[in-house]
């Protein structure tokens, strides 16, 4: 039997002949991330925002009635604003409200809200089914968005910290700034295009972050085993030995989590459509900084052989300065 | 690496058998097969977001604690100070800014004050509970000390969190979990539960049942504008009472909680047919309520609930034996839920609902089913890509792969976790990572084999080389999974658990138990190729 081969056996890629143009657009599309985060803003879910969800069916209808939804629930005086949306099938909807500025410190206001918008609904939907309710008060809500950037940041530092401590610190400095670069595009895509951002997706991010990773640790284990062999190759030559020598598994390892994480993101529960596609998109940010941001760093940071060879020793330093090496 | 003696073979076997055996109660419950009650049944928990029912985080005001106690402090002082032989006079009592101050009015009083003050201030705990101050030679000041504050805080919610379980096993729902979350929160979590509006109404309601007399000397006008004359307190009606909208001036002190009940029950007034709650008090209750309505007959004494008055009837004659009834314009359900809040007792907190997540049982059954049907589908992807690009070694790898995922619900049973629904994608995560380490292996025995290596050596130094990638990966994925946890509550921790287990099984299974399979074949086979 003839076994599949994606990757042709021995290819010899120029990946970092191109690594300046590549690396101004990761910058460049770092910084474009960062100014829509803090331009646009997130769409923040009833997670990060307070206020709340209601997801309802509306169980003998076709369809459900998005347009007069709107109005019933916008005519109530607790609520500005509503977002309503099909969520699954096609009599399901999505109502979510954001906490007005009234409610701050009253803890109570969010769970008000639930009352008035579902007693509404049923008085002219009897049969709907009311299918789940987030109800998230402005205390919790803040809470919600300060631990998210807490957890985020440890991450990041705790397995750059690992990777300084298995590798160089070099390389350390280059997974900070692979995730770094994972985390922003992530979170500019959720700007641009405003998707509901909400505790499923720092989740998401999370994964993310140590799944992201495991590309990059094949090359560098790559690149420090090449380090040793080859003690006399250009740096940039011999990095693009490793990723050429590497990608195979940076093709395979990618595309059967792709594979796994598709029919998820098609047929899969809609509660779950964030999340996955977080993941996926991920994946692919993930991917594409393992070979080209995590790498290349290392030239910059003037990673070399003897980072993984032992010290001189005394001996040898006499050796060199009689041949006058030195 | 290759040598496997045969008790490490049978150790190997037995690990995979037990945590296989043990997903099996879980799978075959799914299947609606019924596992023999006398095996033991360790069972993977359906979060609330797939088997629907009330996630429901309730919190307490601190502040409200130390304004309750400061004012049970007042009551306690006055008694003491009038109760003192001869009695001491005082005035000015104020409570403000969380100190109580009096003035006492002969500079001679001040040593006797102290000593019937020192006992009620220096309770029985280690904690220095309050501090008493003489200033102005005639002025007390007591305030609350830090660790005095907190320590009432521990124990309001200590009683609240008890309160509440009596409350939810008075609704009959089954296996609620009530928890304390840090210093003034609790998680009440039912399961199945189809009406949360009536939980969180239960729950609310503080149940603080007083009676105190009415200000009948108060002006009508003041008290409509809330005016309260001295020594007297001014509250709203309840809502649905004739009388909604408008205002009753009471006397602040002389009246009595109605914490000292044996029992309450809704009942039906025989003369109107309404609604009503019939209290029996506690012998000390009952005493202490006679003698006040003995003291007041043919005055107006209020009926106070939670702050606001359900009716303020006239006292016609003494009520002895302890028996009272409240009427306040109850609907039976009303009457039925304030009798369960009066039994379990009054909160010594309010509670007021700060996060509520509620999911019904239709929508978790059908995430469970399409997330099968997507786990199906990416599994079968993952072992087709997989037998395609390694042949027998793909093999290998997908039967690991299905051991795994056995394995991983196993060990979910054993640990009594919970599956939620970022759980079924953690599920699929782990599916399409774990054969990662296979081909990392899988990868290394062919560029073993084309730098010229024997069969034997090309796998061997596959699975070592390899080694130290895979492990590196998944430390890095278990560092972001223990904080995914630590952040994460609930729904996304059941996703933390699943991918942090799912890291551990994935080593073993793709690691540990390929190598065994594949020296295993290698000794059998002795193949002098590898179609890798």
């Amino acid at each position: 039997m003839r076994l599949l081969k994606l990757v042709p056996d021995d290819t010899n890629i120029k990946f970092l002949k191109w690594r300046m143009p590549f690396y101004v657009v990761s910058v460049l599309l770092m910084i474009a991330s960062w100014g829509l985060v803090l331009t646009q803003g997130l769409n923040y879910g009833v997670d990060f925002a307070g206020g709340q969800e209601i997801r309802a069916t509306f169980v003998g209808e076709e369809t459900a009635p998005v347009v007069e939804l709107r109005d019933t629930v916008s005519a109530l005086d607790e609520v500005e604003d509503p977002v309503i949306q099909r969520f699954g099938d096609p009599n399901q909807v999505s109502i979510r409200v954001k906490l007005p500025p009234e409610a701050e410190g009253v803890p109570e206001f969010a769970d008000k809200m639930t009352v008035a918008i579902t007693d509404a609904i049923k008085a002219e939907h009897p049969d709907v089914r009311i299918d789940g309710v987030d109800s998230v008060s402005g205390k919790v809500s803040g809470e919600f968005r300060e631990k998210a950037v807490y957890a985020l940041l440890a991450a990041m530092l705790a397995i750059a910290l690992y990777i300084w401590i298995r590798f160089e610190w070099q390389f350390g400095v280059g997974a900070l700034f692979a995730l770094a670069h994972d985390v922003s595009l992530t979170l500019g895509f959720f700007a641009l295009f405003q998707l509901e951002f909400s505790l499923q997706i720092i989740a998401a991010i999370l994964a993310i972050i140590g799944y992201s990773l495991n590309d990059t640790i094949v090359v560098y284990d790559r690149i420090r085993e090449n380090l040793k062999k080859y003690r006399k190759m250009p740096l940039p030559e011999l990095l693009d030995l490793s990723v050429n020598e590497t990608l195979a598994r940076t093709v395979m390892t990618s595309l059967t989590l792709l594979v796994a994480l598709v029919p998820l993101l098609l047929f899969g529960p809609p509660s779950l459509f964030g999340l996955v596609a977080a993941i996926t998109l991920g994946l692919f940010v993930g991917t594409y900084s393992s070979v080209y941001m995590a790498a290349p760093i290392l030239i910059w940071l003037g990673v070399n052989s003897n980072s993984f060879v032992p010290e001189e020793t005394v001996a040898d330093k006499q050796e060199k300065l009689a041949r006058g090496e030195m | 690496m290759l040598e496997f003696p045969l008790w490490r073979k049978i150790w190997l076997w037995a690990l995979t058998l037990f945590a296989v055996l043990a997903a099996l109660p879980t799978i075959l419950s799914s299947a609606n097969v019924q596992w023999p009650e006398s095996l033991p049944d360790p069972m993977v928990n359906l979060g609330l977001d797939l088997a629907g029912g009330s996630h429901i985080l309730l919190e307490a005001d601190p502040a409200q604690v130390a304004e309750t106690r400061l004012e049970n402090m007042e009551e306690s002082v006055r008694s003491a100070m009038n109760n003192a032989q001869p009695a001491i006079r005082f005035g000015d009592m104020s409570t403000r800014d969380g100190q109580l101050a009096w003035m006492v009015d002969s500079p001679a009083d001040v040593d006797r004050t102290r000593e019937e003050i020192l006992p009620l201030v220096n309770g029985t705990g280690l904690v220095q509970e309050w501090s008493l101050q003489v200033v102005d030679e005639t002025r007390f000041v007591l305030r609350q000390s830090d660790e005095g504050a907190e320590q009432a805080v521990t124990n309001a919610m200590d009683s609240a969190t008890e309160v509440v379980r009596k409350r939810i096993d008075a609704l009959g729902t089954r296996e609620p979990t009530i928890i304390r979350q840090g210093d003034t929160r609790i998680v009440v979590q039912v399961p199945g539960l189809q009406d949360a509006d009536q939980l969180k109404a239960l729950l609310g309601q503080t149940a603080k049942l007083e009676f105190k007399l009415v200000d009948l000397q108060a002006l009508p006008a003041n008290v409509a504008a809330g005016v309260a004359p001295p020594g007297s307190q001014i509250f709203p009606f309840a809502e649905g009472t004739n009388e909604e909208g408008q205002f009753l001036a009471v006397k602040r002190l002389g009246g009595i909680k109605g914490d000292n009940l044996t029992d309450a029950r809704q009942s039906v007034d025989p003369q109107t047919n309404e609604p009503v709650v019939s209290i029996q008090f506690d012998p000390e209750g009952g005493r202490r309520f006679a003698t006040l309505t003995e003291q007041n007959v043919n005055k107006p004494f209020a009926i106070i609930l939670d702050g606001k008055v359900l009716s303020a009837p006239n006292i016609n004659e003494p009520i002895r034996g302890g028996a009272a009834q409240i009427s306040g314009s109850f609907t039976a359900d009303s009457a039925n839920q304030l009798a369960i809040s009066l039994r379990s007792g009054a909160l010594p907190v309010d509670l007021t609902v700060v996060e509520e997540r509620s999911v019904g049982p239709e929508l978790g059954a059908e995430s469970i089913r399409l997330g099968m049907i997507a786990m199906l589908i990416g599994s079968f992807a993952v072992i087709a890509l997989m037998v395609a690009s390694y042949g027998r070694f793909g093999v290998y790898a997908t039967a690991a792969l299905a051991i795994n995922v056995l394995m991983l619900l196993g060990i979910m049973a054993v640990l009594n976790t919970t599956l939620t629904l970022p759980g079924i994608a953690g599920f699929v995560l782990t599916v399409g990572a774990a054969v990662d380490a296979n081909v990392l292996i899988n990868e290394r025995i062919r560029e073993e084999r084309k730098r010229g290596r024997r069969v034997i050596a090309a796998v061997e130094n596959g699975y070592k080389e390899a080694s130290r990638a895979i492990y590196d990966a998944n430390i890095t994925n278990f560092i972001a999974g223990v904080l995914l946890f630590l952040f994460g509550s609930g729904p996304v921790r059941g996703f933390a658990v699943v991918l942090i287990i799912g890291l551990f099984t994935s080593v073993f299974t793709a690691v540990t138990l390929t190598r065994m399979w594949v020296a295993g074949w290698l000794r059998k086979a002795r193949p002098q190729d590898l179609n890798v």
